[in-house]
């Protein structure tokens, strides 16, 4: 393995050193800081020094990235960018029309980006027709994660419809397990939420709700009944939900204390840490419904001055697209490679799993962006939405005047 | 010259304060109030366009919230945690033999930041794993603390977590002003007969009254800036419920590209501190000089 | 010592008297047991190994006592790709903690002094004016820092943090040392004066000796402020300067990665231990501080 990975960077440095004159350098703004997540990013980083790059390295955690957001604003606002930092969906255009990105579309030239990217995924990480990002994984949001040995005590199937879910939750609720296991943190609502919604508000609904925020189907009774969903899979959980990690709630189903999680893959991780086993411990499925949810991590460069920094950011925008950081970084990160053109042996059945729904939903027109993990809208606008539905799930508001507020955070985000 | 220097050291001492004040404390404002009359988002930007995020802000359920929670809030923690002060400094000023100890261990939450509690205090608070479960793991089944995970409560767990950081610093305050107070009326009210509780009421604690201001302005201080503790404990939830202004205005202008919307919410706080200081400095100042 | 309980005025029986003792030690141990609950689950967490963590009671004492935990905190924990633990970042902390604290004290025993001895008109307006500067929230102030600091060419700098934190002090230093020499006499001023001497002089000779306590005060003050910081730290450095507080938020938040209660609560202990120490020795003069004037107001 190891070897494996030399050879191929012995030959990627070839290639790079051929057109260096300086030594490139970088320094790196992300938030993948805690074990695993560390451990990937220290994989490119070796990658970078073996062509001869040096990694300055700028970790900043918390808040799924807002603490590395106010870190990066400082900075643009100091002059002091740093040369590339992670950052993702429609923030990487925001960005680009602050006009403070820069320009990568040599290097995906030069790889054929557009060729091995999915066309949705490319599209994130273009602004204006010019490259100004590069994509490092796939995680897909719309999981749903199953203990595998209380469902077969309880006699119950990996639910297909929603109304199978309720049933089988209905059935567990009964033989005293907690259905669903929750962390009341308002990015886990809205996770459930965009999967409920996806299941019943179809790709096409999604896609209006969620990416082009027609008020009409907001504002429908389609929406409404995702609400009215919402409101009966707060009755699934348990009564300490609030506040909980979401790492905690997929302890519950490890443990069985409670049957089903939905989350994104990272959720994988946690499970393997624990030394389960796909499909023999642990389930996972796609959520009740047609579609793939992706939720897809990049690194944008930043325009800066300095020849070897520039230099840098060729380099790193490489690397994080080449096969052999997208294989490696992403069986660390339990996402799947955003290329597709990577060789998934060594990848287990779930990432399998997401690999063939992504290209299926990908010809089919239902590969779409997560609004609850920041790819489908401007923080503004899904910070409304997650607001209402967080207030909605903590509450017993009506679904009728949920969507009403809906409407009206829509209207009020700008 | 050298008269002239002499007479105006003290200006010139204060002069490099100043104009550091005035233009990282007042430039400040005045920029953000700027700000907040334009349509900024993911960085500032400088047209003005109207009170466009005035209206933002009214309009939004959650700042309500946010707003409302920081009166329920600063209310309950200034005024119990001068209370609790007060008592705990009477008490400890009983001629306690282990003083130095006990007084330790009131103050020391003040020395940790919250980013070192959060975790330990959504545990304790939480009634699957903390003090419910093992208040009902004694036996008590029916005990029941659940307000970190009840909308309507969660706002006051903000403010239990707010106490036991700073309810000491108070105490420490209020132990000094006990020590401060001139012995000779204590031991004449005594000679007199007048009961201990009389004496506390009627002598010492009305002579202690600038302490109680300095307690409240520090007080308050730290209500209107509390905004670790929240997003520690509850990260605002469950929902929004546990929001506060300083939460609100970080979540827009940093999570959410929303910069205008924060500065406005920015101005409005910054008008809640004026009307709690204004009086304050008011009283403090002329009273002693004029 | 207002020394109520062993007064003539309080008789009463003795028994009584023991009693309310009893009373009063028992309340005093109860709080204590409130302040030192989550320090408790601290301490404990960070002796369980994760597995027991996992399993078991988060709020218990540890079946098996570890040290992994706070070896790995201190020196193995990932706070990015770096997996050094928390020493690196700790020599920042205290690079930027000293240098602001000694600056932002000493420049407001000046201010505390002009304004309480050196009366002039305008002076209260800049105290005032000083005083309103404590309150203004520091998220409002990170966007336009953070271009001013560019500006100066601070930005991601250690004296770009140490400025900061001078600049956001002043208001409580000056606050402490003005209502401390407020107390101290005019006429002592006047003397000196008359006596032949300057301000520096009068300041230096005079006002410094008899300013042990508040300095003590100011300086745990400020030495807590601006250790435990996070929000300036995060905004204002850049890789290699990043003070202790974001290299513990960067062992403790993890968005997708499994979580090691352990590190993190031994990491948050390390991370507290040097305000601690300063509380625990330091404490005792921190009241006498208080009770030589500084909040007579």
């Amino acid at each position: 393995m190891k070897k494996q990975i030399l050879g191929a960077v012995s030959g990627l440095a070839i290639v790079a050193s051929s057109a260096a004159f300086a030594e490139p350098q970088a320094e790196v703004l992300h938030y993948w800081t805690s074990g695993g997540e560390a451990k990937s990013v220290a994989v490119l980083q070796e990658e970078f020094a073996a062509n001869g790059g040096t990694w300055t390295d700028m970790p900043v955690a918390g808040g799924g990235g807002d603490a590395a957001g106010t870190a990066l604003r400082a900075r643009v606002l100091a002059g002091n960018a740093p040369t590339a930092a992670q950052i993702k969906g429609p923030a990487i255009q925001e960005w680009y029309q602050e006009g403070v990105l820069a320009d990568i579309s040599a290097v995906a030239e030069a790889n054929n980006w557009a060729e091995v990217l999915p066309a949705s995924i490319a599209g994130h990480m273009q602004c204006d027709g010019t490259w100004c990002a590069a994509p490092v994984n796939v995680h897909r949001v719309d999981w749903i994660w199953a203990n595998a040995e209380v469902l077969s005590a309880n006699g119950i199937e990996m639910p297909t419809t929603w109304d199978e879910f309720n049933a089988a939750a209905g059935k567990l609720q009964a033989a005293g397990i907690i259905p669903l296991a929750h962390g009341g943190q308002s990015w886990q609502d809205a996770t459930v939420f965009e999967a409920v919604a996806l299941g019943i508000l179809g790709a096409d609904g999604f896609q209006k709700a969620f990416v082009e925020l027609d008020t009409e189907t907001l504002t429908s009774d389609e929406m409404k009944a995702v609400f009215d969903q919402m409101r009966i899979m707060r009755g699934f959980v348990d009564s300490n939900f609030s506040g909980r990690d979401w790492n905690l709630a997929t302890a519950m189903v490890m443990n069985g204390e409670a049957a089903f999680q939905i989350m994104g893959d990272w959720a994988k991780g946690e499970f393997m840490a624990a030394g389960q086993v796909p499909g023999e411990d642990f389930l996972c499925a796609s959520t009740p419904g047609e579609g793939f949810l992706y939720n897809v991590d990049s690194f944008a460069m930043f325009a800066i001055d300095g020849e070897e920094k520039q230099q840098g950011q060729a380099l790193l925008a490489e690397l994080v697209v080449g096969q052999n950081f997208q294989k490696v970084f992403n069986l660390n990160k339990g996402s799947i490679p955003a290329r597709t053109d990577v060789s998934l042996d060594a990848f287990d059945n779930c990432a399998i799993l997401s690999a063939k729904d992504m290209a299926a939903s990908s010809e089919g027109g239902s590969l779409l962006p997560s609004y609850a993990h920041g790819m489908a809208l401007r923080g503004a606008q899904s910070g409304a939405i997650t607001d209402v539905v967080t207030a909605h799930f903590n509450s017993d508001m009506s679904s009728d005047d949920a969507v009403q507020m809906l409407a009206n955070a829509i209207a009020n985000s700008l | 010259m050298t008269k002239w220097l002499e007479e105006n050291t003290p200006k010139l001492v204060l002069a490099p304060s100043f104009v550091a004040v005035l233009i990282f404390v007042y430039g400040f404002i005045a920029w953000t109030a700027w700000v907040s009359l334009t349509r900024s988002r993911l960085l500032p930007k400088y047209e003005i366009d109207g009170f466009i995020q005035y209206d933002r802000l009214f309009a939004s359920p959650r700042w309500d919230t946010a707003f409302g929670n920081l009166f329920v809030f600063g209310f309950l923690f200034i005024v119990i945690a001068m209370v609790l002060g007060l008592i705990l400094a009477i008490l400890l000023d009983q001629n306690i033999r282990t003083e130095g100890a006990i007084r330790t261990i009131y103050l020391y939450p003040m020395a940790l930041s919250m980013i070192v509690t959060g975790t330990a205090w959504k545990w304790i608070l939480n009634p699957g794993l903390g003090l419910e479960a093992t208040v009902r793991g004694w036996g008590f089944e029916t005990f029941t603390f659940d307000w970190l995970v009840n909308p309507d409560m969660a706002i006051y767990t903000i403010v239990i977590a707010a106490i036991w950081q700073s309810s000491g610093f108070v105490m420490a305050l209020f132990l000094a002003g006990l020590r401060s107070v001139d012995q000779e009326i204590i031991k004449a009210a005594q000679v007199d007969g007048i009961p201990t509780w009389r004496v506390y009421t009627a002598i010492i604690i009305p002579s202690m009254a600038p302490i109680f201001l300095s307690a409240f302005i520090v007080l308050s201080h730290l209500a209107i800036k509390s905004f670790d503790l929240v997003i520690a404990l509850t990260g605002g939830g469950p929902g929004y419920a546990t929001d506060l202004p300083a939460t609100y205005m970080y979540a827009m202008a940093f999570s959410r590209g929303d910069i205008g919307q924060a500065a406005s919410s920015a101005m409005i706080m910054m008008m809640v501190v004026f009307a709690i200081i204004v009086p304050y400095l008011y009283s403090e100042l002329r009273s002693k000089d004029d | 010592m207002t020394d109520l309980s062993y007064s003539p005025a309080s008789s009463g029986s003795s028994a009584t008297k023991i009693a309310l003792r009893w009373g009063l030690y028992i309340m005093l141990g109860l709080f204590a047991l409130f302040y030192l609950m989550p320090l408790f689950v601290m301490v404990t967490t960070s002796f369980k190994s994760l597995e027991e963590i996992r399993t078991g009671d988060l709020i218990s004492l540890p079946r098996e006592v570890t040290l992994d935990a706070w070896r790995t905190a201190w020196s193995g924990a990932c706070t990015g790709i770096q997996c050094e633990g928390v020493r690196p970042f700790f020599w920042n902390s205290v690079l930027i903690a000293i240098p602001a604290v000694m600056i932002s004290t000493l420049i407001g025993a000046l201010n505390g002094y002009v304004v309480a001895q050196w009366r002039f008109k305008g002076a209260n307006l800049f105290f005032a004016l000083m005083l309103f500067g404590c309150f203004i929230p520091f998220q409002v102030v990170l966007l336009p820092m953070a271009r001013m600091l560019g500006l100066m060419g601070l930005a991601g700098t250690i004296p770009g943090l140490i400025f900061v934190h001078v600049i956001y002090g002043l208001g409580f230093t000056t606050l402490f040392f003005r209502n401390y020499y407020v107390s101290i006499p005019a006429e002592l001023t006047k003397a000196a004066k008359v006596d032949g001497a300057g301000f520096f002089r009068i300041f230096w000779s005079i006002f410094l000796p008899l300013s042990l306590p508040i300095i003590v005060v100011t300086v745990i003050w400020q030495f807590t402020q601006i250790w435990n910081d996070f929000l300036f730290g995060i905004s204002f450095s850049q890789a290699g300067t990043q003070p202790v507080t974001v290299a513990l938020n960067n062992i403790v938040n993890s968005t997708t990665g499994v979580k090691a209660y352990n590190v993190d609560m031994a990491a948050a202990i390390i991370a507290a231990l040097p305000t601690l120490f300063v509380y625990v020795v330091a404490g005792k003069y921190f009241v006498r501080g208080l009770t030589a004037g500084s909040v007579k107001g």
